[in-house]
């Protein structure tokens, strides 16, 4: 059974934050009109460590957006007074390329194109969990520091070459299929963060609909098999109850 | 009154009136053209003869003096016609002619000149009208005058013939157009009425009535069957709207009933912390199920009312074949099973690359449920799962054919309704909507899916219309 947030402790998502040691302290601005939902995400944030401020309508949203210094944004699609879209189309007009996450509940593949078109960075459709919007906030957070440039990728004594297709575990080579190296490549681009199914299934395999089946965890186990088979450490790690993360575990 | 209201005010009365005053104008323009014309060319040849009997006479009277020109007049007027002849002398003394009572002064003057005038031979009686006459007065040299002219009456009365047959032809126009226009009027809105009054009893929700149809194959018949076409299709969405308001009712609810039964028990007899815990996951996992099967349900209700048509694109099915087997095939072999791709050649196709996808992909999930492992043979065939893409004419076909149980040919339609589930499958996850949301994205798409035996297995095809959808009526 997967291990939910503990609900007895004060600090339900402790878990969560458990598993990321190393977590960066972001400064988040929720606006989201559902004072409860608002509530709760803001909540949710600070005890995972991140500095969170909620807006709950769209006026509000971006003036705060605007003055303060935010690492992402999360905004809801539907606002009173100015439409979530809307307040990240004037962010954007006014120069301002802070990351923004839209939550809607309008689940669809064209919604999605239209949020992102807007201007928007990512989309998640409603409901979510917690863990599924953290992982994303924390890699549009971690985006910005542009890592996605380098040619050679390293966590460990693992070693991916973007150029050269060419994958070594200390000096063994490891051969991969294409869809195993770049299943690989995103997580090592986003070494040290938890990554969800959704976002793998997504973004190396640009689908967006649900598989039903849990294709993503045999994927996973293949490629484990293959880079930390017959090494004592372990990089490739499973978050219960989110996802999957590539970290050194050394330190 | 109300109804005679009702007939002018309709768009064929007004038609007809406007057509009925173009074609009038028309007559009218016609006619006074013809007329104006027919007089002119009459008051030509009057011209014309007049001059060549001037020129005549006063060739006589020049070879023969006064005496030959009185005497030549007099023999031309006393001939019957309508000529008009007369010479008088300086003075205005008459010396020969077939003409009196001119108005004064009517000779002084050289030239041409339309005057009333009587004959002589009709002087004496006063009952007798005045006549019109064109004539000339021609100046001899000797004082004399000649005056040559021509009766006006048969010029009038054409005139006047063809200006009647002008009234009475735009009288019987505008007669004969607004009975006409009436007659059809009254045809074309009784065809409407009828159509109105249908309408009209849709509207109150009998939604099984459709427009009569003449059968004349006119423009009112082409709206009433494209607008029938039109409610055929409303009906059908409102009875999947229907569908899936009872399916949700159904089949969320029932899943509803047991997560709130599952809480209740949890808050009346958990204990330990453990407990609670174990409660809330088990709570979390059935949300999540619920929000599955509601996410499907409503891609499915989407693609059947057709708004995913606008994210439409070239790809190739080919691809997508590969795409889907390469996702899929991990998860088949941990299972023992082997799963193929056969698509060599490229196939192109029009739609919803995501849709068709997905579509793919729940067969092909939907097959390694129901497909034993290899080693555990069923019938004597080892557990396989073949992926294929292919052209046929200009269909692209995408199947998935599988050597499990399969589907008893009675119960394959059944199953790709929404939430059908064989009971043998009963036990196996899943929402039931797998099947029913391939067959929405193939109608989404001009295509349908069909089940078929693959001796032993199961063969699913989805069949889609290469270029996309074909727009109805469009």
């Amino acid at each position: 059974m997967p291990p939910y947030p503990d609900i007895n402790g004060q600090r339900p998502f402790g878990r969560i934050a458990e598993a990321q040691p190393d977590r960066v302290t972001m400064r988040l601005l929720v606006i989201e009109d559902d004072r409860d939902a608002a509530d709760y995400l803001v909540k949710a944030f600070r005890e995972v460590g991140h500095v969170a401020d909620a807006a709950t309508d769209g006026d509000d949203g971006l003036a705060m957006a605007l003055g303060g210094q935010y690492d992402v944004l999360i905004v809801d699609r539907m606002l009173p007074k100015r439409d979530g879209l809307a307040v990240i189309g004037a962010l954007r007009a006014k120069g301002m390329e802070t990351p923004a996450l839209i939550l809607s509940a309008l689940g669809q593949v064209d919604d999605r194109v239209k949020g992102l078109r807007a201007g928007g960075d990512d989309y998640l459709p409603k409901p979510y969990s917690f863990s599924e919007l953290l992982a994303r906030v924390e890699v549009l957070a971690r985006r910005r520091v542009g890592r996605s440039e380098e040619t050679v990728l390293r966590v460990g004594d693992l070693k991916l070459d973007r150029l050269s297709h060419q994958v070594h575990r200390g000096q063994e080579e490891i051969s991969l299929q294409p869809r195993e190296f770049r299943l690989l490549e995103y997580l090592m681009q986003h070494a040290g963060q938890v990554v969800t199914r959704t976002m793998l299934l997504e973004n190396v395999w640009d689908y967006h609909f649900d598989p039903q089946t849990n294709v993503i965890d045999v994927h996973i186990s293949r490629l484990r098999s293959k880079i930390d088979k017959g090494f004592s450490l372990p990089l490739l790690h499973t978050v219960r109850g989110a996802g999957y993360m590539i970290r050194d575990g050394a330190r | 009154m109300t109804a005679l209201g009702k007939l002018f005010r309709t768009t064929t009365f007004k038609l007809t009136l406007v057509y009925l005053t173009v074609f009038a104008l028309f007559a009218a323009f016609l006619l006074g053209y013809f007329a104006l014309n027919t007089r002119r060319l009459i008051t030509e040849q009057i011209t014309d003869t007049v001059n060549a009997e001037i020129t005549g006479l006063s060739e006589q009277y020049r070879l023969g003096g006064i005496r030959r020109l009185v005497a030549v007049v007099d023999a031309r007027a006393r001939r019957p016609g309508s000529s008009l002849y007369l010479v008088t002398t300086f003075a205005g003394e008459s010396l020969a002619g077939n003409v009196t009572s001119l108005p004064p002064g009517t000779l002084d003057n050289a030239g041409w000149t339309e005057t009333a005038y009587r004959r002589l031979d009709e002087s004496d009686s006063a009952d007798h009208p005045e006549h019109r006459a064109l004539a000339r007065v021609f100046q001899l040299p000797g004082g004399f005058r000649l005056l040559v002219g021509r009766d006006l009456d048969e010029r009038e009365r054409l005139y006047n013939i063809v200006i009647s047959a002008g009234r009475w032809s735009i009288a019987i126009v505008i007669v004969l157009g607004l009975v006409g226009g009436l007659f059809v009027t009254r045809r074309v809105l009784r065809r409407v009425d009828a159509m109105t009054e249908t309408t009209r009893t849709i509207m109150q929700g009998d939604l099984g009535g459709r427009l009569p149809v003449a059968g004349t194959g006119d423009e009112l018949d082409r709206l009433a069957e494209n607008l029938n076409l039109m409610l055929e299709r409303i009906e059908a969405l409102m009875h999947g709207l229907k569908e899936v308001s009872d399916n949700i009712a159904h089949d969320l609810k029932t899943p509803l009933t047991r997560l709130r039964n599952r809480a209740e028990q949890a808050l009346r007899s958990a204990k330990k912390e453990s407990e609670y815990r174990a409660a809330l996951e088990n709570t979390i996992e059935e949300s999540d199920g619920l929000i599955r099967t509601f996410n499907a349900l409503l891609m499915i209700a989407r693609a059947e009312s057709g708004q995913a048509r606008e994210n439409m694109s070239e790809f190739d099915a080919a691809e997508i074949a590969h795409d889907i087997g390469e996702l899929y095939e991990p998860l088949a072999e941990e299972k023992g099973i082997a799963l193929k791709v056969e698509a060599e050649t490229p196939a192109p196709l029009k739609g919803n690359r995501e849709l068709i996808s997905q579509a793919l992909a729940n067969l092909v999930d939907n097959s390694i449920k129901y497909t034993e492992p290899r080693n555990a043979t069923v019938n004597g065939v080892p557990g396989e799962i073949v992926v294929r893409a292919l052209s046929e004419g200009d269909r692209i076909l995408l199947t998935v054919a599988d050597s499990g149980p399969g589907i008893p040919e009675a119960d394959r339609s059944r199953v790709i309704e929404r939430f059908v589930r064989l009971e043998q499958s009963r036990s196996k996850a899943g929402s039931g909507l797998g099947l029913s949301l391939a067959s929405a994205v193939a109608r989404l798409h001009g295509g349908e899916l069909t089940l078929a035996d693959n001796n032993p297995g199961l063969k699913s095809i989805i069949a889609l219309p290469r270029g996309g959808p074909v727009q109805i009526g469009g």
